[in-house]
């Protein structure tokens, strides 16, 4: 079956790109650099630079020399790469296969698709339109194979279609360089005199073989079509997305409810067949008229159990408001995971991990994730630094919990002043005052002094005391400071039980 | 002979009737905790500590709560034992992780749920006593109704997790559908010999209420993670009513 291909060029790829960041970069010259061995390079000019005479490969210090404004910015090949994989991905609604033709080029392959848009004109002439209000200058070229259209598209107008099995004659005027050969081979063409494909087209092979080596013959036959040139399609990323049309608009909960369990037993059968989880997802619900409903939920470890996830979206269905009736509800996983799969146990315990972390995620629907905290030991003695809050239900401390000292079990989350009597400086004291109230302290322990953790703040240190009052009730005090230095001050931190 | 004969009818029927509001006698070594509650078990019906049940406890005081909170640590600590989580919900939470370990629990298998609106409480406390993964489901909150924990009796009935709902400062100290209310007050700790320092926490436990069972008075001390009873003479044992209405 003959195939058609289309090539698309990005020819100021790598500067439309910036300029779409800061769009005032598009009136003066501007390039994008690169160092390399010692010297920063040209990567990419925009067109007020080219017209300035500065080229790609230039060395930035003699473009400026040319040119003092030049405005220069360092080209990141990583984040291109990453938006030429967008605009690929993009493709996809053009043609179902994709390829990247690296750092500047897209390949479509589109066979059997351009009569959706009335013809190759009007298809090829809508894809470059679409590019360009996206803010990127577009060549393309349509032919029958991929060699021919790379080198139309680099090598002549905006579109140019090549018609069916005419290749030969479109390549003839082209210059070597469209045949995507190395540079030596260029050169060396250039040497012998070939300035256009057509001067050594009809050269026998053998010959050719001999002066240029396999590479040339083999350029020549990909862009000529006697040579198979196969692409490496773009995948796109599967959306995990299920419908549901209704007959007639629904506006009841029980048939909101109805829609939502039937389209989460599809998605999460399709989930668990691929192993995955979800972890975030989205309900929406077209209105007739017009209007979007929509509802979001999130777990806290990937879940494929239509039950639990039916309960964390029935916390939200009230805040859907149906009028007039819904007439289309989607469902749509926007972050998935790879589940674990749960061992069958041979002995089923009552530790059900699932269980508490479908209790959380509920809890988390209705009041925040803010809410839940878990604790782990943290390697420090100050007592506010002692713990850290971990997010996961999993996660086993690295330390032991520290044992060695008396901690209250109440701890205040800011110490709170008090006024103190001590009969004698370095004693404990004897009676506090907090809040109005006057405390006779009988009993006392201490003090045990805890440092500043110097690598961390300079303030001062604390000296703790456990005291017991008349009544029985026993306080953690601290003095904060040194005698002799100011007025030490006096804080209750905790109580103890 | 023939009063014999009725009081061991009688004894079954009570029995009987035990079974029904669900207390059932724990027959298996296996199944049966050791609280360490030592005296205090004597209270209970059929001398167990009654899990699958909601505890009440009131503390009028910030130092009140702080014994109470230590109290609940040390039954769910025994209820823990086999590594499993705890759920701790307050609307104000002072409590310290760090404290928890004094009492035997491993901090980082209490997950904390920390509210401020007292009508979320509720909720996350009755949909944590559904889920029978839990070892223990401890709530700090204020003012509870009736109603209000009549729901979260029927959710323990169903699960078997063991409930303990902690007033602080209520304003009123109205019934509740709760097996049993507690008040745990700090006491004056005790230094053998007059030795200065603080002594291990010393508590007197008070058992207002309990369905069945028979209310009474203890001083306890946390001595060695093991509660250690105080001088017999200071305990009175409260007469049990001749008919009490609870929930």
């Amino acid at each position: 079956m003959p195939r058609r291909y289309m090539c698309i060029w990005l020819p100021f790829f790598g500067t439309d790109r910036a300029e779409k960041e800061q769009p005032e970069r598009r009136k003066a010259p501007f390039v994008l650099t690169l160092a390399q061995n010692g010297r920063v390079k040209i990567q990419a000019a925009n067109r007020p630079a080219l017209q300035e005479g500065i080229s790609c490969g230039m060395v930035l210090a003699d473009a400026q020399a040319i040119l003092p404004q030049l405005e220069s910015a360092i080209y990141d090949a990583n984040s291109l790469n990453q938006t030429l994989q967008a605009l690929g991905e993009w493709c996809i609604r053009f043609a179902p296969i994709v390829d990247l033709q690296a750092p500047d080029g897209i390949v479509l392959d589109i066979s059997g698709c351009t009569h959706l848009w009335g013809g190759e004109e009007k298809y090829g002439n809508h894809i470059i339109d679409r590019i360009a209000q996206g803010g990127y200058q577009a060549q393309a070229a349509i032919a029958d194979t991929i060699g021919a259209a790379w080198a139309a598209a680099r090598h002549t107008t905006r579109l140019s279609i090549i018609p069916k099995t005419q290749q030969a004659q479109a390549l003839s005027g082209l210059p070597p360089a469209a045949l995507r050969i190395s540079l030596q081979i260029q050169q060396r063409l250039h040497k012998l005199g070939f300035r256009y494909i057509e001067e050594f087209m009809h050269i026998p092979k053998s010959t050719l073989r001999r002066r240029f080596g396999d590479e040339l013959i083999y350029r020549l036959g990909q862009a000529l079509g006697t040579e198979q040139e196969h692409i490496s399609l773009i995948e796109p990323i599967p959306s995990y997305q299920e419908r549901l049309s209704c007959l007639e608009p629904i506006s009841t909960c029980t048939g909101i409810q109805t829609a939502l369990e039937q389209l989460l037993t599809t998605l999460c059968d399709r989930l668990r067949k691929e192993g995955k989880g979800l972890r975030q997802a989205v309900f929406r619900g077209y209105r007739i008229d017009g209007n979007v409903q929509t509802i979001h939920i999130g777990t806290g470890r990937a879940s494929s159990n239509p039950t639990h996830l039916f309960k964390l979206f029935d916390l939200k269905v009230p805040n859907i408001e149906p009028a007039l009736g819904i007439e289309l509800f989607v469902l749509e996983a926007t972050l998935t995971e790879n589940s674990i799969l749960p061992q069958e146990g041979l002995w089923q315990t009552k530790g059900g991990q699932s269980e508490i972390a479908e209790l959380l995620d509920n809890i988390a629907a209705k009041i925040g994730s803010g809410s839940i905290h878990r604790f782990l030991p943290s390697a420090h003695h100050w007592p506010e630094r002692t713990i850290e809050p971990t997010s996961s239900l999993d996660t086993q401390p690295q330390s032991d919990w520290p044992s060695h000292a008396l901690r209250p079990l109440h701890l205040l989350a800011h110490p709170e002043p008090i006024e103190v009597m001590v009969p004698l400086p370095d004693y404990p004291p004897a009676l506090f005052r907090h809040r109005k109230k006057i405390y006779k302290l009988v009993k006392a322990d201490g003090p045990e002094r805890i440092e500043q953790e110097w690598w961390i703040s300079d303030e001062q240190p604390r000296d703790y005391y456990r005291v017991e009052d008349e009544k029985g009730a026993r306080y953690w005090l601290f003095r904060s400071g040194y005698y002799g230095q100011g007025d030490p001050e006096w804080f209750l931190h905790g109580y103890f039980t | 002979m023939e009063g014999t004969a009725k009081q061991e009818v009688i004894r079954q029927l009570q029995e009987k009737i035990l079974k029904l509001e669900g207390f059932k006698p724990h027959t298996g070594i296996l199944n049966r905790i050791d609280f360490g509650l030592a005296d205090i078990e004597s209270a209970f019906p059929f001398g167990t500590f009654p899990t699958a049940a909601v505890h009440e406890f009131i503390s009028p005081t910030a130092v009140h709560a702080t014994a109470t909170n230590g109290f609940i640590a040390s039954i769910v600590a025994k209820l823990m034992h086999a590594g499993n989580f705890c759920l701790w919900i307050s609307t104000k939470r002072s409590l310290s992780p760090i404290g928890l370990t004094h009492f035997g629990i491993a901090p980082h298998q209490v997950i904390f749920v920390d509210i401020t609106q007292h009508k979320d409480a509720l909720w996350v406390m009755e949909q944590a006593l559904k889920c029978n993964a839990l070892a223990a489901v401890v709530a700090e909150m204020e003012e509870v109704s009736f109603s209000e924990s009549q729901r979260l009796q029927l959710a323990v009935e169903k699960s078997n997790v063991t409930g303990f709902l902690h007033r602080r400062r209520p304003r009123h100290e109205n019934t509740l559908a709760c097996v049993s209310r507690w008040k745990i007050r700090s006491i004056a700790s005790r230094v053998p010999d007059g030795l200065p320092g603080v002594g291990y926490p010393t508590w007197e436990v008070s058992l207002e209420k309990v369905r069945n069972g028979r209310p009474g008075k203890w001083q306890v001390s946390w001595q060695n993670n093991q509660l250690v009873h105080l001088s017999k003479e200071a305990i009175t044992r409260t007469a049990r009513p001749n008919h009490e209405q609870y929930a």
